[in-house]
Formats: C-alpha cells, structure tokens, sequence
C-alpha cells in the first residue's frame, strides 16, 4: 500500500496555529447539509483531497473540535467546506443550522497526505462517491479543472435520491475531461435509465475506468459503501495498492 | 485567544477524567482504513516476529490459539477524535509471542496484511501493555476491524492499533510507518494529544 515515491512527496504539513476562518457565505446543498466559504488569513492553501480541524469555543471556553474534508484546493486563504448534519453530532448540527455569513470559526490544517490528487498525476482517476463523501473528490475535480490537467476523470456519484446530491449545478455542468455518473439508492428521477439501488459491481464494470488502465481510484463515503465498494473493485481486479478509501463517521 | 464561536454552547457536560483531551464519546465503532479491507483466511494466516539478526519466529493460526488467551478491558482512543470506553477483547499477549525472543533493538515496525505498517516503541508493547487480538466483543473479529486479527496497543491512538497483523520487526532506531509518514505522529499518546506532526 505504501510506496516510497507516494509517501516521501507527502504534503508539508503546517498544522501547528489555529487561524481564524471568517464566513463569507453558506449554501443548501441538500435538506441536511450545508457548505461554507471561509476567507482564512494565513491558511496558505491545500492539496485537493485533504481535511481541517474545525474548533468551537463557547462562551464559557468549553471547546469542541472536528475534522472536515475540504471541498475547496489551490493555493488561496479561501476555503470551502461542505458538512452534512449528523443528527446526535456536537459540531455538525451547528455547522450546518447557526453559522452565518460574519461569524469566526477557527481552523488548523491542512491535514493527511494520503487521499490527495495532485494535478502532476496523469494517469486516469476514477472518482466513487456516496454522499457527503463528494467534498473531497470535489476538490479533485476542481483541482482537476483549475489545473488544466488533461489527466481522464470519472465521477460515480451515489446518492439516496436527486435531493440529496451535494453540488448538483456544479456537476452538471459539461466539463472537459471529466465524466459523471448518478446513481440513486432510494429513488431516482422519473425516466432514469438504472433502477434505484446501491452501487453493485454491474455498475463499477459498466461505468468505472477497467482495472486494465490501472486508475488511481478514490472512494469516499459512510463505511458500508465504502467496504462494498473497496470490495467490488478488488473482485474486478484493481490493485489494491491503487484503490485509496476514506470513511465518513458522524461528528 | 480562541474566537468565541457566537451561540455555540456545545454539550453541557462535566470534565470526564477518563476521556484524554480533545476526545469525545461514541457508542459506535467507526473505521478508519486507507484502502480495501484485506480478505485474510484463518487457513493461510500466519504471523511472525523478524529480529535484527534475520531470526524469524512465527506462528499459523492454530498455533497462536493454543497459547494462553487473554481477556483485555479496556477504553481505546482514536486520533479521529472519537473514544469507546469499556470495550472488550480477547487475545495474545505480545509478551507471551516474545517469550523466546532476544533483541537488542528498541523499536519495532508492525506490518499488516494490505501493506499497512506502523512504528513502536519495543517497550510499549510489552510489559502487558498489548496484545494480538481475536476477539471484540465476544466475537471473532469482523474484516473490516482488522480481523482475523489485529494490534492492540490500548494506551496509543487506535491507528497504533494495526489491522490485519502479520509480522513485527525489530528496527535499531525509530522509523515512520503509514500514517507516520503521512503527517501523524510518531508516538500517539492520547494524553499528551500527539496526534499530528
């Protein structure tokens, strides 16, 4: 799984100092989630695919700290986060229903150097999402596109239903080089062509790059769909040296 | 120093002495792997410790049953920031596997099946303080919490923990493993919140 040449260009890490993250917008991404866009003085940017440390303190000084995938890469103080609402979660609930344009939030980061795609990778990547497990692939995708990287990406997005899809607009609209797929689990729009059901490996054959190209492959979402997934792309040949997973508890 | 986040009040809670800074309870038991789950059969299984000498002493998984089996209850902590307190094992004390074992070295690196490897302290496995585990729960471990068997070094972060165990190597100086190299700590003490570089 670990290679000399993937582990010694792991990003520096300069995680020591807690920067203040002022709001500068939220957005509904799905009836429990939402994602924010902080200016974060000093943050200096991050690698697509790495995550924060996001801290709460309340007025009593009690503090709270969670990790989040940031949706956001390059070089910019500015910093998109997306976070679905975890329903018994301390932080999550307050993420997604308090915060407002304005507020300070603290941030450190960014962190892991592991689940990450940089633009000067140039073989094929396939992208395999369940819900919130988007927001680091998303930065991928920017990444991907901001980059100019001719690099052939594929996104499978699973979600429950059309609602429940974090940056549909975004995803939606063409871009070069990338390619998506909607699978829906609970209920898909009214015509579409897959029946509603979770990812099986029918649909990693028909619509994920083949083993044989050997994808750098990233799969990302609640630890059910990341097993089944991991899995079935195992069983179809894909090295596992290859197959890169980041599992999404509730926080 | 820190910003008041505004209407923020976070759970009112009193100091729980049992959980290390930064921490917070959970009844679940979340996972955390970097890739697929390694699919290890108990018929194939096979377990060794390498020391600095080449000297290779290893065990299958009927001979590891034989030896006296542990029960270990214990709270453990992840760097991920979730703790699970009172969890149960059962297991084999790595003091038991290192009866017959002589070494000058004073570190080791612990490598998985799946190719996951991280780095230790040789004292902070021995002494009772860990263990070869086969069992949570009164279960036989689950694949995707590192069965048929795994680490379990209670007192570090739980990615000390290895999955899938399938050898220890002795190592004269101390050497980043997996997460080690990719911006965790090299030692992991929860009460000292070494969590990152």
């Amino acid at each position: 799984m670990v290679t000399e040449r993937e582990t010694r260009d792991a990003p520096p890490h300069r995680i020591g100092l807690w920067h203040v993250g002022v709001v500068v917008s939220t957005a509904v991404e799905t009836p429990t989630a939402r994602s924010i866009v902080l200016d974060v003085p000093g943050w200096g940017g991050n690698i697509a695919g790495q995550h924060a440390d996001v801290r709460l303190t309340a007025p009593n000084g009690y503090q709270a700290v969670r990790s989040y995938s940031i949706a956001s890469a390059g070089p910019s103080d500015r910093v998109q986060l997306a976070v679905d609402r975890f329903p018994t979660g301390e932080v999550s609930p307050y993420l997604v229903d308090d915060l407002l344009p304005g507020d300070e939030i603290e941030l450190r980061g960014p962190l892991g150097g592991w689940f990450v795609w940089k633009p000067t990778q140039t073989e094929p990547v396939q992208l395999i999402g369940g819900g919130s497990g988007i927001v680091p692939l998303m930065a991928m995708i920017r990444s991907h596109a901001a980059s100019g990287s001719t690099a052939p990406f594929r996104l499978l997005y699973s979600v429950r239903t059309p609602d429940d899809a974090f940056f549909r607009s975004e995803l939606e609209t063409p871009t070069a080089h990338l390619e998506v797929t909607w699978a829906y689990t609970r209920h898909a729009p009214d015509g579409w062509p897959r029946q509603a059901g979770r990812i099986a490996r029918a649909d990693l054959s028909a619509s994920a790059f083949a083993a044989s190209l050997s994808p750098a492959v990233f799969v990302c979402g609640p630890t059910g769909f990341v097993e089944t997934v991991a899995n079935h792309l195992v069983a179809l040949g894909h090295d596992p040296e290859r197959v890169k997973t980041e599992r999404f508890g509730g926080a | 120093m820190a910003v008041i986040s505004r209407g923020f009040t976070g759970r009112s809670r009193e100091h729980n002495p049992q959980l290390p800074p930064g921490q917070y309870l959970t009844t679940d038991f979340p996972v955390l792997s970097a890739g697929p789950t390694p699919d290890v059969k108990t018929a194939d299984w096979q377990f060794g410790i390498r020391t600095d000498d080449a000297t290779l002493h290893t065990w299958n998984w009927d001979e590891l049953n034989a030896l006296p089996i542990e029960t270990i209850d214990t709270d453990i902590h992840c760097v991920t920031r979730w703790s699970k307190f009172g969890t149960r094992w059962r297991g084999v004390s790595i003091d038991t596997l290192f009866a017959d074992v002589s070494t000058t070295d004073r570190y080791v690196m612990a490598h998985s099946y799946g190719g996951y490897t991280t780095n230790l302290p040789l004292a902070d496995i021995l002494g009772g303080k860990a263990w070869i585990a086969l069992e949570f729960d009164g279960q036989p471990l689950d694949a995707e919490h590192g069965g048929p068997a795994r680490l379990l070094i209670p007192h570090l972060y739980f990615w000390k923990s290895a999955k899938w165990i399938h050898s220890i190597e002795m190592m004269p100086t101390d050497e980043p493993g997996f997460w080690e190299q990719n911006g965790y700590n090299m030692y992991g003490d929860p009460w000292l919140e070494q969590r990152y570089w």
